[in-house]
């Protein structure tokens, strides 16, 4: 990993700095997977393997290949070298500092297992009922913190919708723009992914519904299923993607993923428990616990998805147009 | 319902943004967007209320008890601030539907109002948790959602602005996020009651050290802690003018929270003391009179006085500097009354740009004449901000220089006063350019300048109201920034 990150920051070809961050990141996800961590492997290999490099590659089509290292020279005074250079020792040097007496990795006496971990382990089998104990403190225990991080997504998308030109929405100019596409040539390719596509969609549906009893959920589903329809639109053009799946649909997608959450909250909170209590929701603890979880994922997932395609659709639609000016 | 509050002041605007978005109609998102402001500033003088009868609510979302679960806890501070947040982010919306039309294009309004709620949402958020990490999940959404609406901005710099922003406040939130990962191996908590018990403060941990530098500066950043501030004066200039209201009345106060809740809850008010204090008071006293040194040099109003809030954010640094009861009062107040009088200024900002399209100075001259309420307006909220009797501003100042008295600190008391008088010199310019200034014969050639409309008055006079009323009748604020003071002082219990 190292070599990895001193290679990117090296690289002047940035195509292969987005092919190595994209390494990188599954380095990272073996590391995960290595320190036990199975969810968050897998999530680290969807998005800093998968959507991460998609997404770099799409903008290097905008901005073109190489830096231009020839017409912006660096001109930083020496002052401000040192100081950078003083900042990052001492951050180092901290971090260095900050982990030299910290509980060791994995000791079964360091206070991280001591506290909460133990409810967590021991109880949520029968508190919540289902095998998988990192979804259950992702959606249950601490599934406000989730829902938090899909309004992330939800204000990461809309954020960008702000930046990009909404013709995206406007069905008039959809099929004016004839740019070329090298893509359009690769039959190989194309044949090849109108096999793998349908399969690509179905792991994102198994991901999503098998959350519960192995690693998965809403977040690696919803980024899988967007993979699928972005390979899709990289080989056959923004056009038939868009009539695939119009982004205006997209848009009521996104919106609809965070009311499907909220509202598993609401209606708990009509229900007679708090905002985001499941146990209400049915006679049963247990199963309404169930119940809430599945709820919550499919609007994560379904929020995650079209929330990724937007931002794709986005910036294929900024690489499109300007392609067009020129 | 009343059980419910401290969740519905978060989740009301969280969920009307979505909404927002599906009306896809500007006019109408705004109406909603209003509605759903007003019903979270409703909330929170409901919890506040509920607070200063009976005390800490807390709230178990999910049901899950604490540490376990996520608790939503409301103090006397985060009540206090939830109503600054709520009122001020209500008050600039209101002024919001006048106030974007020229700034920002037509198809791109409702979006404007998904992540402006968003944004607010996200603040309210972070103030009303008890829970560290939630504090990062709602300071993302909120910092991801003032990205976007920096890069509104008509001018292209906005977006280079808005990506300097991003990159320093990415930087902050890492920072903080290390922070927070180094405590939770030392304590197996989130939970921030929880995690200041558990806390081995008296161990001279290194891990424990390191978290708090990396929070404090983390924080820093996001807050323009001097020298920490160079993100914000572009953002505040380039971002539409409704935009840089919402931040600078809202965004900041936040983080200063957020600084307060680390220092005295979490680590404890004496924790780093004889080293971290000094510094604070150093730094503070360095931005008010390095910012406003620069501020009167500006050209160009809205950055004038962006400086401004980098020095008005050092009063706040010193106020916590001291550390004792009375201080902490002192920056609590002026949490309040930077807000009113910021909110109140950078309005009078929007109007003018709805009228004239620029800040520059030379376009404020002899502007009084045509614009006299939108002027008067910046007279007043500018008297607040130097710290003239009978505004808001004069009482917080008081509190400071009172404070630093009480604890033999004479010096930092008459910088304090100093600085004012910086303050002086930079609002005189404007209002003398206004009132006195010559109009460029080219201006007048044109079709002469009509006064503001109504949608950006109102908002605009309500907050200069609250700031002379304020500066009157004090005993709201004082009564809860003094007990929220001592009870922050009294061990975070």
């Amino acid at each position: 990993m190292v070599v990895t990150a001193l290679a990117i920051v090296r690289v002047s070809d940035l195509f292969a700095a987005v092919m190595l961050s994209g390494i990188y990141g599954l380095l990272s996800a073996s590391f995960f997977v290595a320190l036990d961590a199975v969810d968050v492997a897998f999530t680290e290999a969807a998005v800093g393997a998968g959507i991460f490099p998609l997404l770099m590659m799409l903008v290097l089509g905008v901005t073109g290949r190489y830096e231009k290292t020839k017409l912006v020279p660096i001109k930083a005074d020496v002052v401000k070298k040192l100081a950078l250079v003083l900042a990052l020792l001492v951050t180092g040097a901290l971090l260095v500092f900050g982990t030299l007496d910290m509980p060791i990795f994995g000791a079964a006496d360091a206070p991280a297992q001591q506290h909460v971990n133990i409810r967590y382990i021991q109880q949520s089998p029968t508190e919540i009922g289902i095998p998988n104990m990192v979804t259950s403190v992702l959606a249950s225990y601490r599934g406000y913190d989730t829902f938090g991080e899909v309004l992330v997504i939800f204000t990461a998308a809309m954020g960008v919708l702000a930046l990009f030109s909404s013709q995206l929405f406007s069905q008039v100019t959809a099929s004016k723009n004839k740019a070329k596409n090298e893509m359009h040539e690769h039959n190989v390719l194309r044949i090849v992914s109108k096999m793998l596509i349908p399969f690509i969609l179905l792991f994102a549906f198994y991901v999503q519904f098998h959350g519960e009893y192995g690693p998965g959920g809403g977040f690696q589903a919803g980024v899988i299923f967007a993979a699928g329809i972005i390979l899709y639109t990289m080989l056959y053009g923004l056009d038939k993607a868009r009539q695939v799946i119009k982004p205006t649909v997209l848009r009521v997608l996104c919106a609809l993923g965070v009311f499907i959450y909220g509202t598993t909250g609401v209606v708990s909170m009509l229900a007679g428990g708090n905002f985001l209590d499941y146990s209400v929701l049915a006679n049963d603890p247990v199963i309404g616990q169930h119940l809430g979880i599945l709820v919550i994922e499919l609007g994560v997932g379904i929020t995650i998805a079209a929330g990724m395609i937007l931002i794709f659709f986005a910036f294929s639609q900024q690489a499109e147009t300007q392609l067009g000016e020129q | 319902m009343l059980d419910h509050l401290p969740i519905l002041q978060v989740i009301v605007p969280l969920l009307a943004a979505p909404a927002c978005l599906l009306l896809n109609n500007a006019r109408l998102a705004w109406l909603f967007a209003c509605l759903a402001g007003l019903i979270s500033l409703v909330i929170s003088v409901a919890l506040l209320v509920q607070v200063q009868q009976s005390g800490v609510i807390s709230y178990m979302l999910g049901s899950w008890e604490a540490p376990w679960g996520i608790e939503y806890r409301i103090d006397l501070l985060s009540a206090y601030v939830l109503l600054i947040i709520s009122s001020l982010g209500t008050i600039v919306l209101l002024a919001a539907n006048t106030g974007i039309r020229q700034e920002i294009a037509a198809d791109k309004q409702s979006l404007f109002y998904v992540l402006y709620l968003l944004c607010m949402a996200g603040l309210l958020g972070i103030v009303a948790t008890g829970d560290i990490f939630n504090v990062f999940v709602f300071l993302e959404i909120s910092s991801l959602a003032t990205y976007a609406l920096v890069a509104f901005g008509r001018d292209r710099r906005a977006l280079l602005a808005a990506y300097q922003y991003l990159i320093v406040g990415t930087i902050g939130a890492t920072f903080l996020l290390i922070g927070i990962g180094l405590l939770y191996s030392m304590t197996g908590t989130l939970n921030i009651e929880d995690m200041a018990n558990r806390l081995p403060v008296d161990t001279n941990s290194g891990t424990v050290y390191t978290a708090f530098i990396f929070m404090i500066v983390g924080i820093g950043l996001k807050l323009a802690l001097f020298p920490l501030h160079l993100w914000l004066p572009n953002t505040y200039t380039y971002a539409p003018s409704i935009v840089t209201a919402f931040l600078a009345a809202t965004a900041t106060k936040v983080a200063i929270y957020l600084l307060i809740r680390v220092q005295f809850s979490i680590f404890g008010a004496d924790f780093g003391g004889e080293l971290i204090q000094p510094i604070f008071i150093v730094l503070g006293l360095l931005g008010v009179f390095v910012a406003s040194t620069v501020a009167i040099k500006q050209s160009n109003i809205k950055r004038l006085f962006a400086y401004s809030s980098v020095a008005q954010i050092g009063y706040m640094i010193i106020g916590i500097g001291i550390g004792t009861s009375l201080s902490l009062q002192g920056t609590l107040l002026h949490l309040f009354n930077h807000a009113l009088m910021k909110g109140a200024l950078f309005l009078a900002l929007a109007a003018v740009v709805y009228r004239i399209g620029s800040t520059d100075r030379t376009c404020f001259n002899g502007l009084a004449k045509h614009m006299p309420w939108t002027m008067a307006a910046i007279v007043i909220a500018g008297l607040s901000l130097i710290g003239v009797p009978l505004t808001v501003g004069f009482i917080s100042k008081w509190y400071l220089v009172l404070a630093s008295i009480d604890s033999g600190m004479w010096p930092v008391a008459l910088l304090i006063v100093l600085g004012s008088l910086l303050a002086v010199y930079y609002v005189w310019a404007l209002v003398e350019s206004a009132y006195f200034g010559k109009a460029d014969a080219s201006a007048t050639s044109s079709a002469p300048i009509k006064e503001a409309p109504l949608g950006l008055l109102i908002p605009l006079w309500l907050l200069v109201i609250a700031n002379v009323y304020f500066g009157i009748d004090t005993r709201l604020p004082l009564e809860a920034s003094a007990s929220a003071a001592s009870f922050l002082m009294g061990g975070g219990q």
